[in-house]
């Protein structure tokens, strides 16, 4: 009883936040309401019993990339002075489609099953043990833990380069 | 219901627990309050230990700076701290124009909660502590990324392109030392094996310090980087940006930065304390929980006491030298450290069970001193070069542009009749 | 006891939030934001059927949806990175960070 009640506060918090990411005038407000989003969904993994997930999108979401969206817009803020329509001409066109796909989706989803199920037994604690000595086992997940290591070493040198201040370079 | 004088903690939560069930409430909505009380105490006790910590921190860089510290208010100047305190109570909250309000007010807040969120997962005995989460020390690395985040609000709030520009150096600043923080940890929980801190403070029979000294040292600089205090102290750099990203800050919002300055200072040496000295490990602490809470506190004040001594005789980098200092001489280290440690420890492993249980322990330890010494050894060897290269442009064999001689003025002639 | 439903009902209508934001905002960023709403969705699909069908049971290997996941959350670091670092290249070029003014290979 009060898990629904205590889910529902957090999903209805997480979703008007995420409301206002979409549609704030100001894009410091957005980048401020977008970590209140992230802070929900971590919580939400914490509800789903993934406590090391919960942890690292903190980590890797709110600490890092949240971050580096309130620098580029501190970075980019000259131009896009806040004032005037934050949307396109045709948001409503957005807004029906939107509303279309989130119907369609439940109601493809509700002819499913499992769609009532209840949670079943929870998880062992030593699932993190398990879960490290996975990520390095051959027979495992050992190559996508690598292919996502080669996929960081790309984007970083991709964008230290792109970024890097060419002095005197092409104008 | 155990002793009181044994452990006072546990005697308390469990009188407690028992005054709410003997009122007749469920068990579920018992432990819920005993959690909110707990932790509210818990939020108190730190914010008035903070005043015992500014007086030592006065005190004591008074001493190292020759002079008396404040010896005025109170027996030996103990009463200092509510002194200031009430003086920033009563200060005026002097909100400049066009800044953004709830930003503006949220930023201190936040600042403080994220180190006090840290004490949520420490161990201070045996029996008492928060949270024993499966990811300790994940959390504790995620909590202090929160830090960053109240600085940028901070600096961008207050509408001060000064305050902006020291939000900016603060936040490369602490972005940048999160990465030789989080590799460093990885050493204690190799050790260890778990991520639970009170089963890391269970696993040092050998303290990690001596099995792990290289992280313990890049553990450390990168605290003290992290918290902003001196040597590292260009987030608010008096001389230079004239208190960086709080400068439109005045009463007690202030007084919160500061407040979460000192107490992340007396978090950052219980956390090394616990990770590196064994925590509330000592003589008969298994036994009488209350002693582990001495020694904690005793290795605390210890390593406090070391931040204090640093933070009184070290002058202030500039934000290249940190850079430096960061990328080109704590990463590699800690890097180098953990690779080392992983490679020996498990090559060594399956010899060292064949021994017995106290000469594997003093072996393994002796092994990973030897690999430390070696990490540091080849890593001083290869960094001399790097980081003792000379960065100046030679300027005096460039051609620089001479000025030309001005043609000689001419002489201003005083005109007839106007001599005074 | 919370149904399956409600989370399922709460990662469709934030994957659509961000497909709004993605679809109809000016501002490049601000599209990166919605990018990262989505990814979060995603992320609260695959925890939220994880837990409910497969963390219980050792045989059905649970650790599966873990790699998932983190590959996802890699995906997004890496995404965002080198995105908002071209947002910033060309802001320096052209001085917009509007969606619809970078428009040079337009045909």
């Amino acid at each position: 009883m009060i898990l629904q009640i205590l889910f529902i506060i957090i999903a209805v918090v997480t979703l008007v936040s995420a409301i206002f990411v979409v549609t704030a005038h100001k894009l410091m407000h957005a980048a401020l309401w977008l970590v209140l989003a992230l802070f929900g969904v971590a919580v939400l993994f914490a509800f789903l019993e993934a406590s090391f997930f919960a942890v690292v999108q903190v980590l890797v979401y709110i600490g890092a990339i949240a971050i580096l969206v309130i620098f580029a817009v501190m970075l980019t803020r000259r131009v896009m002075d806040d004032s005037g329509p934050q949307l396109i001409k045709g948001w409503w066109v957005a807004l029906v489609g939107v509303g279309a796909l989130f119907v369609g989706l439940l109601a493809a989803l509700g002819t499913w099953v499992g769609f009532q199920a209840g949670p079943g037994p929870s998880p062992d604690p030593a699932l993190l043990t398990q879960l490290g000595s996975d990520l390095v086992d051959p027979t495992k997940y050992a190559i996508p833990f690598e292919v996502a290591s080669i996929l960081l070493l790309a984007a970083l040198v991709g964008a230290i380069y792109i970024a890097a201040d060419k002095k005197g370079g092409k104008e | 219901m155990p002793n009181f004088w044994s452990d006072p903690f546990g005697f308390l939560i469990q009188w407690f627990n028992n005054l709410l069930l003997g009122w007749g409430l469920p068990g579920g909505t018992v432990q819920f309050i005993a959690y909110v009380v707990g932790a509210f105490i818990l939020v108190a006790g730190s914010l008035f230990f903070c005043l015992l910590l500014i007086w030592a921190e006065r005190k004591i860089g008074g001493r190292v700076q020759d002079r008396l510290g404040p010896n005025r208010v109170g027996p030996f100047g103990l009463v200092q701290a509510v002194a200031d305190m009430l003086k920033i109570f009563t200060k005026e909250f002097v909100t400049p124009d066009g800044v953004d309000k709830v930003v503006y007010n949220l930023a201190p807040i936040m600042s403080v909660a994220a180190v006090i969120l840290l004490w949520a997962v420490i161990p201070f005995t045996i029996t008492f502590y928060g949270n024993d989460l499966n990811v300790g020390v994940l959390y504790l690395v995620a909590v202090g990324g929160l830090a960053d985040l109240s600085i940028v609000m901070a600096g961008w709030s207050s509408n001060n392109k000064f305050a902006l520009l020291g939000a900016f150096r603060a936040v490369a600043q602490l972005i940048s030392y999160e990465v030789p923080l989080v590799i460093s940890l990885l050493l204690p929980v190799m050790l260890s094996g778990s991520m639970k801190l009170n089963e890391i403070v269970r696993a040092q029979d050998v303290p990690f310090i001596v099995t792990a000294p290289i992280a313990a040292a890049i553990f450390f600089i990168s605290s003290i980087a992290e918290n902003g205090r001196a040597p590292f102290d260009l987030m608010e750099a008096e001389s230079e940006i004239v208190a960086g990203f709080n400068v439109e800050y005045s009463g007690l919002k202030f007084g919160f930065f500061f407040v979460g300055d000192f107490l992340h200072a007396f978090t950052i040496a219980m956390l090394f304390s616990v990770l590196f000295l064994g925590g509330w490990r000592g003589p008969g602490a298994d036994q009488i929980p209350i002693l582990g809470f001495v020694y904690m506190m005793i290795k605390t004040s210890i390593m406090y006491f070391l931040g204090l001594l640093v933070r009184f005789s070290l002058p202030r980098f500039r934000i290249d030298q940190m850079m430096n200092i960061n990328w080109k001489m704590l990463t590699p280290i800690a890097l180098g450290a953990v690779m080392a440690t992983a490679f020996v420890d498990k090559a060594t492993a399956n010899v060292l069970a064949t021994t017995t249980p106290v000469l594997g322990v003093i072996l393994r330890t002796l092994i990973l001193l030897v690999t430390n010494g070696m990490v540091l050894w080849v890593a001083s060897d290869l960094m001399g070069s790097v980081l003792t290269r000379k960065e100046r442009r030679v300027v005096a064999l460039e051609a620089r542009p001479v000025a030309r001689p001005e043609p000689p003025a001419a002489p201003i002639e005083p005109t007839e009749g106007e001599v005074s | 006891m919370i149904p399956l439903y409600w989370f399922l009902a709460f990662s469709i209508a934030l994957f659509c939030i961000g497909l709004f934001g993605v679809l109809a905002r000016k501002n490049a960023i601000a599209m990166l934001m919605g990018i990262e709403l989505m990814l979060n969705a995603v992320n609260i699909n695959l925890i939220a059927f994880w837990r409910y069908f497969f963390a219980g049971d050792a045989q059905l290997d649970p650790t599966r949806a873990f790699a998932f996941v983190a590959i996802v959350f890699v995906a997004a670091a890496a995404e965002t990175a080198v995105g908002l670092a071209l947002i910033i290249s060309v802001y320096r070029r052209r001085t917009t960070v509007v969606a619809n003014d970078m428009n040079l290979m337009k045909g």
